[in-house]
């Protein structure tokens, strides 16, 4: 049967889409809120659309039920769904959660901030091959075995050979009707990219700006995956010392001590040396710290690895400055003065200032919007 | 759309011949098998399977189908008020659930068939509403699917303004009289005199205090509306300056509206005599014994109060049988109620067996208003155990407020009166002589929602596209909620301003 609930339906996503859109900034200001299912979806909760009506208000939120108590005990809160024995009369807004695919919120998040599409780079030739299964042969394990096909198989045979019999239809397959699932080798397109996120962990670090580190690198994570099919990604913390760490890791340590960020720029060259060839890679950095380091002749080291080693192997340096409490926020100043816009090799080179979680928003369309 | 397999068709042709025999009355009726998500489609088009395009069928739909998805909720029956009946079954419910939901269709289909409130309801109902369909996408094709689209969300946060009497023929508002003269020509009524006396007795000024009166009578019987009309759909459609297809769109929302209405008015009543039939069939006719335990499970699902809900199947049921139980035993009339020996009230059985007749009786010309109204009884109330909740502000919590019956009554009726709306009446239709509308809230202790109330002010606008004007009542100071176009205004009414039951004049107010 054809129903036309589709179209309706997909009205309805396009209307809550756009309320999505409509309140972006909030929503990613505020990741962390939303529930990240499977890895595929964010749900985000908000209220129903309601048609506004005349009707009772506040005052009237009383009704009838049934049950066991005296005067004065609970029998349920407003919000929940249906609870409370609210006969027929409306409480508060509900609050219904919207699942929209990561693809989605990707696409949402490049309209709105009007990311260009990126241009990979890399050997479009290289292909890799890919099984699926979506063939059928007739010979295979048992565990693949294809009973539909199977029992069509057996009922053809045996009705051309007269051997059906309409009041006692039983279907006996023979081992020549037997049908397995089978896969097909699709060759894919391989522009590999990888995101090497690197953050400060030093002691001047505080949970809020780790926090913002995290939504930050969600979003960049987020739409870089919308655009490259196989998206790998990094973590390195780094104190005076650098170490690579898991996702887990990366965002819940909480070290101490001085600052050499250096440190972290020569762990990122090794991996990328050793791991991701950038003639096949889109090298993609992001460095997130208060701006404080240790010294002057480690700014300048930094600067150094930058422009000989870094910057040449990567699509984009991206550094991010979370303005904390105790940061002077020197770094910054350091490096847009060492790399002005007007050289070549700071066209690579985005680096942005995020005072609170309201930034967020504008540091990405910074850090994104050149396509690189 | 399947044909029903053979086994379930055996079983609905005597499931009907035995509805039949207890004397359940019904069009035909048709079995459909779909399955789960055919299901949350059709439901969420109200059981019928092409409606207008809107987003609110989608909203409805994504709803259903992931409380669906997360084991939340499963439709078990639909019905549909139509001739024939139409009716769906879940594909992959067991046998014993299919025969229960075909019992429970039986009761709603006599239901629908023979309650007074159902009687004016269109039976074509299926074909109404794919007509209407089509009627809307050929707007939505030569309009443009954005305006149709905005226009019907304005239609739908009004469609409760119609009026809950309306099955029933009223009296035009406007009527005309073949009668109709110009006043200045009629008579005044005078009483005999003899020319001497005439001064005295018909004194000059009297008459000329008559003669302004029916002038001034006259001069209200062109105001528009004559009367405070309820139907504000119907008044929109006669009187507002719309464009003709949104005149059709808004007709055709009204139309929908009232063929819903029966259903909400009797909701506790069509429910509680569907599970009546259900239970009646299954248990005496149409059970395994080893489906005993199943059905025990199912029907207690279906009648569950559990966590304090009020049920209207639950409520329903018992109160029919309340009913019965009541007629068979004679416990009616003046010496039922004036009995006042509890022992004796207690033993009261005068075996009058007259409880079946009641109770078809009961379904045939009452609704859940009247339902409820007339049968509530202490005693009902005390055995199933009925409380008043209202919300504590300060815990934010739902409290059990009372037990009393009366508070119980008084409640359930509020709840049930015009479908739990406000009253809400066109009173002027040239407010202040300048085309304005003025709408009045007859206000009966609860108060509107000020915030939704200014967005339907809006959407009234856009209908009438003058100024539109709302008269309620927050305690006891009267308010005037305006809307003129560009913003909504607010003023408290001085009490001599505002409109009671008819600015001054006798007008007798619909109930």
């Amino acid at each position: 049967m054809y129903l036309k609930i589709t179209t309706d339906h997909a009205r309805f996503r396009n209307i809550i889409k756009g309320k999505v859109k409509k309140d972006l900034r909030k929503y990613i200001s505020n990741a962390e809120s939303l529930g990240v299912k499977g890895g595929r979806y964010i749900s985000i909760p908000m209220p129903t659309i309601d048609l506004p009506h005349f009707e009772f208000g506040k005052n009237e939120q009383s009704g009838v039920g049934s049950g066991d108590g005296k005067e004065g005990d609970s029998v349920g809160q407003p919000e929940d769904g249906d609870g409370g024995g609210k006969a027929g009369n409306a409480a508060g807004t509900h609050i219904q959660e919207v699942d929209v695919t990561l693809e989605e919120m990707a696409e949402m998040l490049g309209e709105e901030l009007g990311l260009p599409r990126i241009q990979p780079k890399g050997d479009k030739n290289i292909l890799a091959q890919k099984s699926r299964y979506t063939s059928v042969h007739n010979l295979g394990p048992k565990s693949l075995l294809h009973f539909r096909r199977t029992y069509k198989e057996a009922l053809k045979r045996q009705i051309s050979m007269a051997d059906y019999d309409p009041l006692d239809p039983s279907i006996i397959p023979q081992s020549r009707d037997f049908r397995y699932r089978s896969y097909k080798e699709l060759p894919v397109e391989n522009n590999s990219a990888v995101i090497i996120f690197m953050m400060d962990v030093s002691g001047s670090m505080g949970d809020e700006q780790k926090s913002i580190v995290r939504t930050q690198s969600f979003w960049i994570d987020t739409w870089l995956r919308s655009q490259y099919k196989g998206l790998e990604t990094r973590f390195i913390v780094h104190d005076a010392v650098a170490h690579e760490v898991d996702r887990e890791t990366f965002f819940s340590t909480r070290e101490s001590g001085g600052t050499i960020i250096s440190s972290a720029y020569v762990k990122a060259l090794e991996l990328i040396e050793r791991e991701f060839p950038p003639e096949q890679w889109n090298v993609y950095l992001f460095h997130f710290s208060d701006g404080d380091n240790w010294s002057a002749d480690d700014s300048k080291k930094c600067f150094e690895l930058l422009e000989k080693k870094l910057l040449p192997v990567s699509n984009l340096f991206a550094y991010g400055q979370v303005e904390s409490l105790y940061g002077s926020g020197q770094f910054y100043r350091d490096l847009t003065e060492r790399f002005q816009a007007s050289d070549s090799s700071s066209e690579k080179i985005v680096a942005t200032r995020i005072p609170n979680r309201e930034a967020i928003y504008d540091s990405i369309k910074e850090f994104l919007k050149k396509g690189l | 759309m399947s044909d029903l397999p053979r086994e379930l068709a055996l079983h609905k042709e005597e499931i009907e011949k035995i509805a039949s025999n207890y004397g359940l009355d019904f069009y035909t009726t048709i079995f459909e098998i779909v399955d789960y998500d055919v299901m949350n489609q059709l439901a969420s088009y109200g059981g019928f399977p092409t409606r207008y395009p809107h987003w609110s069928f989608g909203m409805e739909y994504e709803r259903l189908s992931k409380s669906h998805h997360y084991g939340l909720s499963k439709i078990y029956e639909m019905v549909i008020n139509n001739d024939p009946v139409v009716a769906y079954l879940m594909r992959g419910n067991s046998l014993m659930d299919q025969k229960l939901v075909m019992a429970h269709v039986y009761g709603h289909a006599d239901f629908f068939k023979n309650n007074a409130y159902f009687g004016t309801t269109n039976r074509k109902a299926i074909d109404m509403m794919a007509n209407h369909a089509v009627q809307i996408r050929r707007f939505v094709e030569n309009i443009g699917a954005e305006r149709v689209e905005s226009f019907i969300d304005l239609c739908l946060t009004i469609d409760n303004l119609i009026d809950p009497r309306a099955n029933f023929p009223v009296e035009s508002a406007q009527e005309a009289s073949a009668y109709d003269v110009d006043p200045s020509r009629l008579p005044v009524a005078k009483l005999k005199a003899k020319d001497y006396m005439e001064k005295y007795i018909n004194p000059p000024e009297f008459l000329a205090e008559q003669r302004k009166k029916l002038l001034q009578e006259h001069e209200e019987k062109r105001k528009i509306p004559q009367r405070p009309v309820q139907d504000v759909l119907a008044f929109l459609i006669q009187y507002a300056p719309l464009e003709n297809w949104e005149r059709e769109v808004l007709s055709i929302i009204r139309e929908e509206a009232y063929y819903f209405l029966p259903q909400a008015q009797t909701k506790i009543m069509n429910e509680g005599w569907a599970s009546y039939w259900h239970s009646t069939i299954m248990t005496k006719h149409k059970l395994e014994d080893s489906e005993i335990v199943d059905y025990a499970n199912s029907h207690a699902g279906t009648m569950s109060m559990a966590g304090g809900r009020f049920n209207p199947y639950k409520i329903g049921i018992e109160l029919f049988r309340h009913i019965e139980e009541r007629w068979d035993m004679g416990r009616f009339g003046t010496d039922y109620d004036n009995c006042e020996n509890i022992a004796e009230k207690k033993a009261w059985n005068k075996e009058t067996n007259l409880g079946r007749k009641k109770i078809f009786e009961v379904r045939k010309v009452y609704n859940d208003l009247m339902f409820i109204d007339e049968f509530l009884t202490p005693e009902f109330c005390q055995e199933h155990k009925l409380f008043t909740f209202a919300l504590n502000p300060k815990s934010n919590e739902y409290e059990i407020a009372s037990r009393e019956f009366e508070k119980i009554k008084q409640q359930l009726l509020f709840q049930l009166t015009n479908r739990g709306s406000p009253f809400i009446f066109v009173v002027d239709g040239n407010y202040q002589n300048r085309g304005e509308l003025y709408l009045w809230h007859r206000f009966e202790g609860a108060e509107l929602k000020l915030a939704t109330a200014k967005e339907s002010l809006k959407t009234l606008f856009h209908c009438w596209r003058r100024p539109v004007h709302i008269q309620t009542q927050l305690q006891d100071q009267f308010k005037l909620l305006s809307f003129d176009g560009k913003e909504l205004s607010e003023k408290n009414l001085p009490k001599e301003e505002a409109y009671t039951d008819g600015w001054g004049r006798e007008t007798e107010v619909p109930d």
